[in-house]
Formats: structure tokens, C-alpha cells, sequence
């Protein structure tokens, strides 16, 4: 199987409330799968459970072909949302205490600890407490003490939260590599655009059930309207208006351009393909604009939540 | 096991390190010795202060047991009346003016006694002039109905049974003082133990929630491994600071009572003086004697053995406790609740062993007491000086266990949802439905 990761069923009850039901989710190898849903949908729980922080009532968590085991620790990193490190410890010891839990040797850990403190060009931190360190370089801690371990399978709850935009996209530039050396990412956010930038994969929870998931692009296919987005220039606006609307369901577009155009949205029939539209319009305008509508991961989301 | 190897050297190690800690475990001991000192160097202050009491003695009867001491002279005033008396006290550096009224016999005596002072006078110098005073009047009240006061004092006794047990070891009065020592301060040390290890333990897992560490370690290590790992670590520094307390205490009291010549024995009640001068230096050696048989008639061992086994036993019970509360709150304030049914046996269990085991060390109350395992620890171990049958003390340690490892249990369940819940204060009734999650 090429599966890192399967959930079969899983569901979880906190007394009278039923934080997951019935949720089945599938991680490719080597994929960036992002795990969405608003706040209090169940991600964090899912993600629990997968850490073995918690236990499903129902349904079994499969990792690398094998039930979940306490011996898999080792193979997970995660950083949780809610996180933080001992504020009167030094940061090396600190990091070198985590990675000895995940089961690296103290050499080992303090040979690769060096490597990533060269690499994030901080190695005057290691002898400084966490409470003389910003939110931003805690941060950068807590990233380096994830990943340390080489795990296979790489859990990221809001990642981003507390960079700058620099910071960040140093992050995601780890995060991309370390994909590319063969790890496996589950990436859990409210953020759509960073959705949209590096998943490949997505999962949508709400209100403890799975609603969609798939690879993002074939579920934008399923989603799309087959709408596009045009910009024309022509003599007679009016003439040209009424052509089109007796022919096509409009909407007003709003893009930037630098022309003065007439911007419309327009739908496409079934049995009609882009060049149709495109022939109907060069015979009628100048086109200056011609782009096909899809629908963002935001837009998804939005739509698939208030739909459910 | 590796974990708990890992999480126990942490834990001690930031324990040891933390300057408060350090600076706790210099400065008390420094603190208290300190005190120690100030109260003994002004109690002999006190006792050494000379004094001059004023007797105006108009029964003429009494005046003659007032003899001056190295600390008290008695200034009797004769042909004066009592107002120039009262005068004249009350311009002069005297303490105070005893007056004894005229009385027609003897049995009169009594109520024409009275002390004039600026100030109330110390409860030590009345009952000093109460004893003689009361000594003198019932000798003259015995000399009125013609009693030879000789054969009286003649015929004073004093006994010290002589006790032994069937077995053949004999005790004494002063053996049971020593087992109540031993007891008392074996129970007790526990129970301070509890006390100041117990919050440390609770504050350490509330510094893990509110920094937010606890799910990144959770994620490497089973909550039960955390809990357990925080408990022995932190105990593991409460010994250190325990046995530093000790030698540091130790030491310091011997130089400071040297270079300062303090006897640290002048510090006591008068009650305590009277007593020892009641005690002639021969008896002293003989109840040196005594101590030291008694000492060695200690079932030490058992002692030994048993002290560990309790202390260990009834510091895990209740250090859990004391971590399933730090877990399920959020802050320090909102632990104080959860604290009155933790700190109510304890506080019932040193009770009983300072009121019950002392009266009756084998008695139905702390028998039961004994047996209970939240309150067992500490009046097992006041008791077994006294000599308490092995089985009796085994299903006190059997019962120990089980509950230890119920409420280690139990403890665990909190621990591990608690540590997870943050924003809310927590009930009773959310707590106990947490062991079901």
C-alpha cells in the first residue's frame, strides 16, 4: 500500500458530545494533506488520537500498513496548536530533553540539533532561556524539536501562527523539503491560502464528520462552474450586452485591468466547450481578458460548510 | 522505562537548578536557626535580669522565705505603712511590692495577699512567689495543728515503676517519651513532606499546562510516565533539601551556640525549669541512663523498615492527588477547592496521633486510624515505636498499596484529560466524568 496513513471509522465520544463520527481519512506517501475544518470540528481530536494521545472509542488508526503502536511514536513528529516550551530551561538542553524522548541518543541529537541551529543560523541561542526568546524564535524551536527525529510522518497544527512572513516562508520552504526527502505531512489550518500553496491532498471536517475529501485539484474540478471571467472592448456595450445575455447566463466580474472593459463572469451551457464562448465573443469584441473561474480552497470550504 | 529515567533527571535537575529552591534550601535552615538563637538569646536575657521586689510583710509571719538570688532581690520593708510602701516602689527601679495584710490566724492567710507593679507582672515571677508563699503558709498551718514538719519532709517519696513487658524488656516512663519522640517525628516529617512536596509537584504540572509544553511531551511519553516521573523527581529533590536541611541545621546550631555561648536548652517554658529543678543531677544521670537503654529498646528495624515502607507508601498516595489537581485546573487559585478533602485526613491523621496514640497507643481509635490507608502512614508510624504486631502492620501496608494504586490510578484518568482542558474551571461532577473518557 502507499498509504502512510489510514483512519478507519474512528470515532470518539466526550461523554454526552461527540467529538469525531465515524471519520475515515487516507494519507498518501509523500503527500502534503491538509486536514480542514472550522474551529471545534474535531481536527484536533483526530490529530490525538493519531498521536496516541488520546484513544478512539471506535475504529482503527492504521500507520505505515501496521495498527497503531506506542513503538510508533518515534515516527511521528508534531507540533501542536497549543504549544509552548519550559519558559526557565535552556533552549539546547530543552531540545536535547524532547529529542531523547522521541528516542534519539544524546549524541545523535546534539550532532543533529548542531545542524539545524547552523542552518536557522542560531547557534548563540543554545545556551539562553526560553522566556529571553521571542514568540518567533520559540517558534523556531518548537519546528526544529518536530522534525529532529526524522519522523516518517510529520503532524503541523497551525504552523504558521506567530511568524512573520519572512519567518514563515522559511517554514514552509522546510516543510517542502522535507517532503521531498520522503516524509509524509499532514498540515491542519484555517489559513486557505497556505492551503492552496502547498496541499496536495485535503480532508474537510465539520461538526465531527468528514464532509470532503480527495486531491485538492480533483475536488476544485468537481467544484468549478465552468464559468469565465472575460474583459471585451467594443463600439456598441449595449448591443453587445444583449447579445451575450440572450445567449449565456452573466454576472458582473470585478477584476483589475487596464483597459476600460466591459468585465463579465459568464457560464458556459453543458454541451459547450471554452472555444465555443471564445469564437462567440472574437466575432462580436475585442477580448482582452479570457480566464476560466476556479474555485479557490477557500471558496470550497465556505461553500461545503455552510451547504452541510 | 528509558522516559521515566529521562523525565525524573529533567524534573530533579530543574528542581535542583531553580534559584528559589537553592536559596529555599540556604536560607532556612540559616532562617531558622537564626530565630532559634534570637528567641533563646532574649529568654536568657529575660531570666538573667535582676530584679528587686518590695515585701511589706504586716503579718510579720511570711517575710523570712524571701531569700535573695543571683537574679532576684527582695527588699523587706518594715514600718512603713502601705501607701509610703507604694510610694517608694513606685520612684525606685523596683519590680513590684508584695504585701501581705495582717491576719488574725493563720487560716486567713490566704486572701490577705496582694502584688502591686506599674505593668502586669510575668506569669513566672507570681508563680515563683505563689510557690513559697504557699509552701510557708501550709507548713505554718501544719505547725498550728502540731505537726512535726521533719517527719513530713522525712517520709517524701518518689516513684518510678519499673515496667516490663512479659517478654522480659523493660521499659520506663522515660522509654515511652523516647517512642513518642521517635513516632511524632517520623509521623510528622511525613506529613511536612507531603505538605511542601506535594505543592511543588501540583505547581510543576500547572507550569506544564500554562506553558503549553504538555501535548508536545504527551505526544512522546504515556501522561501516566509524566505524572510518575514528576512525582519522583521532585521527591528525589525534597530529600536532597531534606538531608541539606539536616547537616546544614545541624551544623550551623553547633557553631552558633558555641561562638555565641547560647544554651539552646534555656530555651523553655518555666514549667520546664521547675521540673528540672525538681530533678536532683543524680537523677539527671540516671535518666541519661535511661534515654540511651531506650533508644536501643526501639524496635529499630522494624522502625527502619516500616518508615520507608509508609513514608514511600503515603508520599505516592497523596503526591498523585496532589498532581490530578494540578492537572485539572489552570492556575494556582483554582486549586484551592480541590485542596480541603486532600489536607483533611492528614490534618485528621496528625491529630490523632498527637491526641489518641500518645493517651493509648493501642487503643480502638488509633488502631482504626492506623488501618486507614489515608491516615494510616502517619499514625502507623507514631505508633510502632510503641511495638505493633507485624500482621497488624502488614494489612496496613497491603491496604496502603491497594489504594496507593487505585488512587495512582485514578489520578492518571484526571491527569491525562486534564492536562489537555484548558480555559475552564472544572467541577467535581466533570472531574469523575473525565475517568470515563
Amino acid at each position: 500500500m502507499n498509504n502512510i496513513l489510514v483512519a478507519e471509522s474512528v470515532s470518539k465520544n466526550f461523554g454526552d458530545f461527540k467529538a469525531l463520527n465515524n471519520v475515515s481519512i487516507t494519507v498518501p506517501k509523500g503527500s502534503i494533506f491538509g486536514l480542514l475544518g472550522p474551529n471545534g470540528a474535531g481536527k484536533t481530536t483526530l490529530i490525538r488520537i493519531i498521536n496516541q494521545i488520546t484513544m478512539p472509542d471506535t475504529g482503527k488508526v492504521i500507520l505505515d500498513n501496521s495498527p497503531l503502536q506506542p513503538k510508533h511514536i518515534k515516527d511521528i513528529g508534531y507540533l501542536p496548536e497549543e504549544r509552548g516550551l519550559y519558559k526557565s530551561m535552556k533552549v539546547g538542553e530543552q531540545a536535547l530533553y524532547l529529542a531523547q524522548l522521541k528516542g534519539l541518543t544524546k549524541a545523535e541529537a546534539k550532532k543533529r540539533l548542531k545542524h539545524w541551529f547552523e542552518k536557522f543560523e542560531i547557534e548563540n541561542w543554545w545556551n539562553k532561556k526560553i522566556q529571553e526568546l521571542s514568540k518567533g524564535m520559540a517558534q523556531k524551536i518548537q519546528f526544529i524539536v518536530t522534525v529532529l527525529h526524522q519522523p516518517k510522518l510529520l503532524i503541523f497544527d497551525e504552523p504558521f501562527s506567530g511568524f512573520d512572513p519572512i519567518n514563515a516562508n522559511l517554514i514552509k520552504d522546510e516543510i517542502l523539503q522535507l517532503r521531498d526527502q520522503g516524509a509524509t505531512v499532514i498540515f491542519s489550518t484555517h489559513r486557505m491560502e497556505s492551503v492552496e500553496e502547498l496541499c496536495d491532498h485535503i480532508a474537510l471536517i465539520h461538526k465531527s464528520n468528514k464532509i470532503l475529501d480527495g486531491k485538492l485539484n480533483d475536488i476544485k474540478r468537481t467544484y468549478k462552474t465552468n464559468t469565465f471571467e472575460v474583459g471585451l472592448v467594443t463600439q456598441n456595450e449595449t448591443q453587445l450586452m444583449e447579445d451575450i445575455t440572450n445567449t449565456f447566463e452573466t454576472s458582473v466580474a470585478d477584476f483589475k485591468s487596464l483597459n476600460n472593459d466591459l468585465k463579465l463572469n459568464i457560464k458556459l451551457k453543458d454541451n459547450e466547450t471554452s472555444n465555443n464562448l471564445l469564437s462567440f465573443l472574437t466575432s462580436r469584441a475585442e477580448v482582452n481578458h479570457f480566464n476560466e473561474l476556479i474555485p479557490t480552497a477557500n471558496d470550497i470550504f465556505i461553500q461545503t460548510v455552510k451547504n452541510n | 522505562m528509558s522516559h521515566l529515567k529521562l523525565i525524573i533527571k529533567r524534573e530533579y535537575i530543574t528542581k535542583v537548578k531553580n534559584k528559589a529552591f537553592v536559596i529555599m534550601t540556604f536560607l532556612s535552615p540559616i532562617i531558622m536557626i537564626a530565630l532559634f538563637s534570637v528567641v533563646g538569646y532574649l529568654s536568657q536575657l529575660n531570666n538573667n535580669k535582676e530584679r528587686t521586689i518590695a515585701i511589706l510583710d504586716d503579718s510579720g509571719l511570711l517575710s523570712e522565705v524571701f531569700k535573695n538570688t543571683k537574679t532576684t532581690t527582695y527588699n523587706i520593708l518594715t514600718e512603713t505603712s502601705l501607701e509610703d510602701a507604694k510610694t517608694f516602689v513606685k520612684n525606685k527601679e523596683v519590680y513590684g511590692l508584695l504585701h501581705v495584710m495582717a491576719a488574725a490566724d493563720t487560716s486567713k492567710l490566704d486572701s490577705a495577699i496582694k502584688f502591686y507593679s506599674k505593668e502586669t507582672p510575668s506569669l513566672s515571677v507570681i508563680s515563683s512567689l505563689e510557690n513559697k508563699l504557699e509552701k510557708k503558709i501550709t507548713d505554718l498551718k501544719l505547725q498550728q495543728s502540731g505537726v512535726d514538719i521533719s517527719m513530713i519532709s522525712a517520709s517524701k517519696t518518689s516513684i518510678t515503676i519499673q515496667q516490663e513487658s512479659f517478654e522480659g524488656k523493660k521499659t520506663s516512663k522515660i522509654d515511652n517519651i523516647i517512642k513518642l519522640a521517635f513516632g511524632g517525628a517520623a509521623g510528622y516529617l511525613l506529613f511536612m513532606f507531603i505538605i511542601i512536596y506535594g505543592n511543588m509537584i501540583m505547581r510543576s504540572v500547572i507550569e506544564e499546562k500554562t506553558s503549553r509544553i504538555i501535548e508536545v511531551i504527551i505526544s512522546s511519553v504515556k501522561p501516566i510516565q509524566l505524572m510518575m516521573g514528576k512525582i519522583i523527581g521532585t521527591s528525589l529533590a525534597g530529600i536532597t533539601q531534606f538531608v541539606i536541611w539536616v547537616v546544614l541545621g545541624g551544623v550551623l546550631l553547633v557553631v552558633i551556640s558555641s561562638i555565641f555561648g547560647i544554651d539552646m536548652a534555656a530555651v523553655q517554658s518555666p514549667q520546664q525549669e521547675l521540673l528540672e529543678q525538681a530533678i536532683n543531677s543524680n537523677q539527671l544521670q540516671t535518666q541519661a541512663q535511661h534515654m540511651v537503654n531506650g533508644i536501643y529498646n526501639l524496635p529499630l528495624t522494624n522502625l527502619i523498615i516500616a518508615f520507608l515502607l509508609f513514608f514511600i507508601g503515603g508520599y505516592l498516595l497523596y503526591s498523585s492527588l496532589y498532581a490530578a489537581i494540578g492537572a485539572a485546573v489552570d492556575n494556582e487559585t483554582d486549586t484551592q477547592q480541590f485542596m480541603f478533602p486532600i489536607l483533611m485526613p492528614l490534618i485528621l491523621a496528625v491529630y490523632v496521633g498527637a491526641f489518641t496514640v500518645i493517651e493509648d497507643p493501642h487503643g480502638t481509635i488509633s488502631t482504626i486510624f492506623s488501618f486507614i490507608p489515608f491516615t494510616s502512614p502517619v499514625v502507623m508510624l507514631m505508633r510502632i515505636p510503641f511495638g505493633v504486631p507485624i500482621w497488624q502492620q502488614l494489612i496496613s501496608i497491603i491496604l496502603l498499596i491497594i489504594t496507593f494504586m487505585f488512587t495512582v490510578w485514578f489520578a492518571a484518568k484526571i491527569y491525562r484529560v486534564g492536562i489537555l482542558m484548558y480555559g475552564k474551571k472544572p467541577s467535581y461532577k466533570e472531574i469523575f466524568k473525565w475517568i470515563k473518557y
